[in-house]
């Protein structure tokens, strides 16, 4: 009777396709990870302590998850919108709109950054605008969530999409011969159906806010304690050649982010989509 | 090319799928692996191809051991379920793959290759979709494409994985003679499995009834049909009546029906087709049940007539239509049933 | 579409029932969703190509033909050429293991996958500057042997590898274990080899996945900024990928210069989205044709 790690199986090649991803994963992979946590033991317990959540690396945190929070509520709110009016509706240019929605995936960081920065400074063409009524964004946290908003719109927008396409209109049709109205029918019937979804997308969005330096660095301003996100205060430590300090700080980056992680894979264990760019 | 499984186990997890099977097939011979889901026919068949491999137990081709050998070197035709046909290749390019994948020495010219395949579908009379998409094709005609395909590489076993599962009832039942009427004129030996019994015995020269992992029977239809080994066999090739009996003087004697009731371990009971049941109007004979018709359904080749007891037990009994009309029956009337012929286990 | 492998079609015909909200819904949202987009969408790329062309012609000319601009074209390109086919590699070595074998591991296998997707890119750069830094885990060993990493072209093609190499794995391993592995199984017993197979069979039926993984791989290798900026150094001429490029011009205000640099990212963006719908049409009408006469009836 033989017992193994793996049954025997007609098709060749599991030795050669698993030892190839064994080795470029480790190479790629583990071996940079497992550093972090080599590196950051450099440290002793009461500087990681002291480092990780000293004032500068909290201010840091809070404003990581606030504006993240922020701008995954506002595309939780504006993402539903847009994936419903694209699978429900009619109107011109339906398609090229949904092609565009792709756009913060496709485009680099640093260029959403600068064109985001120009445009919402008090001499750009909606900080202008915005600086007459008294709202300043570049250099504030607002900037800070504007920048979020952006790179965090794909992901509802995307998540709940299939799910509104695959809905099967005989559901709403039920519902509407029983009587309900359309908001009736919304709450009570389509709502759970996109929930798992949607806090999914949300959920992705937000994870991505988190770790988001590129089209953040530029709006920021990047003040100490006032507009310094997190990732940006790694980067500082590691240009200062405080390599401890950087890891401890990205370490309690990696715990929250991982804890996302295993969110999700739970959430989508409930048959939703995923997005493919984190 | 004969083929022969010795005492083959295979389990997955903790359900055993086949418990020391051992089965022979002589050369040229058509056999049908019969039985429900579960009972270990498509495991047992999937091992001789070689796309799984037993836990223990042995494969032999003419008497060589090719368990351990892969399915590719194995020289064994696979027919899926859902045929599995190429689906980003024409018809055409599907029954030559097996020709144009042998390694140089042994591939045939190119020539060659385009007069077999449409010698192949000429044969499974499909020469005209040559050039289509397995996607354009009907469930029908898709198997029949699979089937070429397997034969395109003359191989010495033809494995048939429940062939006809997936098409319409008429169609299966036309492709069944056709498959019949193939292995007549090509006499490779070939296996296939299927959970219909009448597939089975119309079409196999040699039945094997499994069951739970195990075989119950082997034999010609006639034998596994009018012969059971036991009662899984009898009940799983027709339907059947059941009845609490007693033997009498070396005569079995029939009385109640079981009708699903729990029924003690050392009890006999008796088992009679619905066909070889008689319905009389007067009682003359001991072995006699006292029933009323309860329903009659004369569109088909025999007329079924359901009958219950005094106790509302069911019983199923066919006739013919001359006998039907004979007896002039109606609903509720009251008439006696016997059996002509009894299996007791 | 982002989902997890390609889509099976793109955006359908609008249903029948979406005609019963009421139009005053109907238009607010048609309206709020679109301005929001236009906001948020269409205003920023549309900045990015008014301020590439707000100097004229000739000053966009001179500033994407700059020898420092066009190194950067360099190892922008140089980057993506090395990633992405060793990631075209990875990616089908992997699902073919995950999508066709069972095995002990193969949960552990996925997570590990994800890994660049959950780290930020920052974090993926430090990680680099920690292991081949000169206070690395192999500094003193590089610098004894006189090779550079960090701070130097590797440095910046492995950290694009890492950042990318999910990509095409993602894309295919769905797909993959949707088809399954039934063709695989009827050429291993028409006699083919397990190459044959792959190349023959399995890659066929994958090719829009593993088109569509290659190109979102290759808009991330081209346009990826946190993970490179990290460990690059900032030699100008040297190790500035393009991203990089832009910040470095827009640091030093020259605003239209680094506009015209990003101009080029931009119209990279927009020929990924292009091709990533091309794709996806072809896919969904590939799928639509196979799920015809499913149920046919002829003989």
């Amino acid at each position: 009777m033989r017992t193994s790690l793996k049954k025997r199986s007609a098709l060749p090649g599991f030795g050669l396709a698993t030892g190839w991803t064994v080795f470029y994963l480790s190479l790629i992979v583990l071996i940079p990870v497992s550093t972090l946590f080599f590196k950051s033991a450099s440290l002793t317990w009461s500087q990681f302590w002291s480092v990780a959540t000293g004032p500068r690396a909290l201010a840091a945190y809070r404003l990581s998850l606030v504006a993240s929070l922020v701008a995954a509520s506002v595309n939780g709110v504006f993402g539903l919108v847009v994936s419903w009016i694209l699978v429900r509706y009619r109107f011109p240019l339906r398609r090229l709109v949904d092609g565009l929605v792709d756009l913060p995936f496709a485009l680099p960081t640093s260029v959403a950054g600068i064109v985001l920065t120009t445009l919402y400074a008090p001499t750009g063409r909606i900080g202008s605008l915005l600086a007459k009524i008294g709202i300043k964004v570049a250099y504030t946290p607002l900037g800070i969530t504007v920048a979020l908003v952006f790179i965090g719109l794909p992901f509802v927008v995307r998540t709940v999409q299939p799910v509104l396409q695959d809905l099967d209109p005989e559901i709403e049709e039920s519902s509407e011969s029983l009587g309900a109205s359309f908001g009736r029918t919304f709450r009570r019937v389509l709502l759970p159906e996109i929930l798992p979804a949607w806090v999914t997308g949300c959920t992705l969005a937000f994870a991505r806010g988190l770790g988001e330096y590129g089209s953040v660095v530029f709006i920021a301003g990047n003040m100490p304690m006032r507009t310094e996100i997190t990732p940006l205060l790694i980067m500082t430590k590691l240009d200062e050649f405080e390599y401890g300090q950087a890891t401890a700080i990205a370490v309690v980056f990696l715990v929250v982010a991982f804890s996302l992680m295993l969110a999700t894979n739970f959430l989508q264990r409930r048959k939703v989509a995923l997005p493919v760019l984190g | 090319m004969s083929i022969e499984a010795r005492e083959i186990t295979k389990r997955f997890g903790s359900f055993v799928a086949l418990d020391r099977v051992s089965l022979r097939v002589e050369a040229g011979e058509l056999v049908a692996l019969l039985g429900p889901s579960g009972s270990g026919k498509t495991t047992l068949l999937r091992i001789v191809a070689g796309l799984e491999f037993p836990d223990s137990g042995s494969v032999l081709f003419d008497g060589q051991d090719t368990t351990d050998r892969s399915a590719q070197d194995r020289g064994v035709g696979f027919v899926f379920q859902h045929y599995a046909l190429f689906r980003h290749m024409s018809v055409y390019d599907n029954v030559a793959f097996g020709l144009t994948v042998k390694p140089r020495r042994e591939r045939l010219p190119a020539a060659k290759i385009k007069a077999r395949v449409h010698e192949l579908l000429k044969l499974v009379q499909l020469d005209w979709l040559a050039s289509q998409y397995p996607s354009q094709l009907s469930g029908g005609q898709r198997q029949r494409v699979a089937l070429a395909r397997a034969l395109a590489v003359e191989p010495r076993v033809l494995l048939l994985d429940e062939p006809f599962g997936a098409l319409d009832a008429k169609v299966r039942q036309e492709l069944r003679r056709w498959l019949r009427r193939l292995h007549d004129e090509i006499h490779v030996t070939s296996i296939f499995v299927t959970h219909d019994q009448e597939e089975a015995l119309e079409v196999a020269d040699r039945v094997v009834v499994m069951n739970s992992g195990r075989i119950e029977q082997e034999g010609s239809p006639n034998d596994v049909y009018h012969h059971p080994a036991s009662p899984f066999v009898y009940r799983f090739l027709g339907n059947i009546n059941l009845f609490h009996a007693r033997m009498e003087d070396g005569r079995v004697l029939i009385s109640e029906p079981v009708n699903g009731r729990p029924v003690g371990p050392s009890e006999p009971l008796a088992y009679v087709r619905p066909h070889l049941m008689n319905i009389e109007r007067q009682p003359h004979k001991p072995n006699q049940l006292a029933v009323w018709v309860r329903h009659i359904n004369s569109a088909g080749p025999l007329v079924k007539v359901e009958l219950a007891t005094e106790h509302g037990d069911q019983i199923h009994v066919e006739i013919s239509h001359e006998r039907y009309e004979e007896l002039g029956l109606n609903e509720d009337d009251a008439v006696f049933v016997s059996p002509r012929d009894v299996k007791v286990f | 579409m982002a989902t997890t492998g390609l889509p099976g079609t793109t955006l359908r015909a609008v249903k029948v029932a979406a005609r019963r909200d009421p139009a005053l819904v109907r238009s607010g949202l048609i309206a709020s969703g679109l301005c929001f987009l236009a906001l948020f969408l269409v205003l920023p790329l549309m900045a990015v190509f008014a301020s590439a062309f707000s100097g004229g012609i000739a000053a966009y000319w001179s500033a994407i033909t700059q020898p420092e601009a066009l190194s950067a074209v360099r190892l922008t390109l140089l980057a993506a050429l090395i990633a992405v086919p060793l990631n075209v590699v990875f990616g089908l070595a992997a699902s073919w293991c995950i999508a066709r074998f069972d095995f002990t591991g193969k949960q552990l296998l996925l997570t590990l996958i994800d890994v660049p997707f959950t780290v930020s890119p920052v974090i993926s750069g430090m990680l680099f500057v920690l292991l081949f830094g000169a206070q690395g885990v192999f500094g003193n060993w590089l610098i004894d042997h006189n090779i550079r990493i960090v701070f130097a072209v590797p440095g910046i093609v492995l950290a694009t590898i890492f950042v990318t190499f999910p990509f095409v794995a993602r894309e295919l391993i769905p797909t993959m274990l949707a088809l399954g592995s039934d063709e695989e199984q009827a050429a291993l017993t028409l006699g083919a080899s397990g190459w044959r197979t792959f190349l023959r069979v399995t890659l066929p039926n994958v090719k829009w996945s593993l088109l569509y993984g290659v190109i979102l791989c290759n808009a991330r290798a081209m346009g990826e900024f946190g993970a490179v900026s990290v460990v690059s150094g900032h030699i100008r001429g040297l190790t500035n990928t393009m991203p990089l490029y832009v910040e470095i011009l827009y640091n030093d205000y020259q605003f239209s210069s680094a506009f015209a640099v990003a101009s080029l990212l931009a119209m990279l963006a927009l020929v990924t989205l292009v091709a990533k719908s091309i794709v996806e049409w072809k896919s969904a009408r590939d799928l639509e044709a196979s799920r015809r006469r499913e149920n046919a009836d002829e003989y």
